[in-house]
């Protein structure tokens, strides 16, 4: 089962570096790119699961997290920042969504990325 | 020379340094959070790079009072200077921030010093340790020394720069206990120093996205 992973970073360098763990783990999902939360918005309805960078001007990652679980209940989303505090930890659980810390490596997208595909599985997706 | 100086780093090489540094200033807000035992928010949303003679002028404009600064040396692959620079008037907010609130002026008027430093070098050493690491680099940081003066004297430190000095000029947005401190960090370097570092962010692209080397002889 091919997914659509929409990637969220004001960053170009941080989504081409997102997008080449994806590639590694799932080379035939596809990939979305948008680089703040409102361009984001536009491309929700066509994506499975999403990640989000956590700092980004405007809207940051938590903030749009929780407007997701509000539209989306579903779909999973992940956090990434180098940015571990508890608290901002606790505001990625409180939004349903996973924290995965910056610098991503293969081994902690691969194990959300496992979970989402069980979640959307039994989601029916 | 400032606009050679500017044209040095390219777009992506330049969203690079940015993230390295933002990356950087995360790690540092975990480690106040660690101290201050509340949420610290640290980013840097904008990096600009700029000749010296322009980075005095564009903070001159930008802060008309007294400023004070944590001043460390880094030395490696790639040596300059590092500060992180805030208007006085905000360094007894900050100390206060910092120490929590609780204390007499007198107190956090001595504390100052101690705080402004301790800050300062979690905050700068973040930075660059955070850089060095990801570059795969090691660089010595000298101990935190605070400055207090109108600015353009934090870009003539002694020994003088060479002619050719540039300037990374990083705004840093700090928010800890609801009080919002916008300072700037600054990095001075010299030209071949900045070659260096581009050198070593198309290294850190080339790892981070699998992409192939840029063409040298272009």
């Amino acid at each position: 089962m091919s997914y659509r992973v929409l990637i969220v970073d004001d960053s170009k360098l941080a989504r081409m570096s997102v997008g080449k763990a994806l590639d590694a783990l799932h080379p035939d999902w596809v990939r979305v790119e948008a680089a703040n939360a409102d361009d984001a918005v536009a491309l929700l309805k066509d994506v499975d699961l999403v990640l989000l960078d956590f700092n980004m001007p405007g809207k940051d990652g938590l903030e749009f997290a929780g407007e997701l679980r509000g539209q989306y209940p579903d779909m999973p989303v992940a956090i990434i920042s180098a940015n571990h505090q508890v608290e901002i930890i606790n505001r990625a659980g409180a939004a349903g969504a996973a924290f995965l810390p910056k610098p991503l490596t293969a081994q902690a997208l691969g194990a959300f990325l496992d979970d989402a595909v069980g979640a959307l599985k039994s989601a029916g997706r | 020379m400032s606009a050679s100086a500017a044209n040095v780093l390219d777009e992506l090489e330049l969203d690079a340094l940015t993230e390295l540094v933002n990356i950087g200033v995360s790690r540092a807000a975990n480690s106040l959070r660690e101290m201050v035992g509340e949420q610290v928010h640290l980013s840097v949303p904008q990096i600009t790079l700029l000749g010296r003679n322009d980075a005095i002028r564009l903070l001159s404009e930008r802060e008309e009072d007294k400023l004070v600064a944590v001043h460390q040396v880094f030395d490696g692959d790639i040596h300059g200077r590092v500060l992180l620079i805030f208007p006085e008037k905000k360094s007894l907010e900050l100390v206060r921030a910092v120490t929590g609130g609780d204390l007499s002026l007198e107190d956090i008027i001595e504390l100052e010093h101690e705080a402004l430093a301790e800050t300062g070098n979690i905050i700068l050493n973040g930075c660059l340790a955070t850089i060095a690491n990801l570059l795969e680099r090691n660089l010595k940081m000298s101990l935190p020394e605070i400055l207090k003066g109108d600015g353009p004297e934090f870009f003539e430190l002694a020994p003088p720069p060479a002619a050719g000095d540039v300037v990374l000029f990083l705004y840093i947005d700090f928010a800890i206990r609801q009080r919002d401190i916008n300072g700037y960090i600054v990095m001075l370097m010299d030209m071949p120093s900045l070659a260096a570092l581009k050198v070593l962010l198309q290294e850190f692209i080339q790892r981070a996205t699998g992409a192939a080397p840029p063409r040298q002889d272009a």
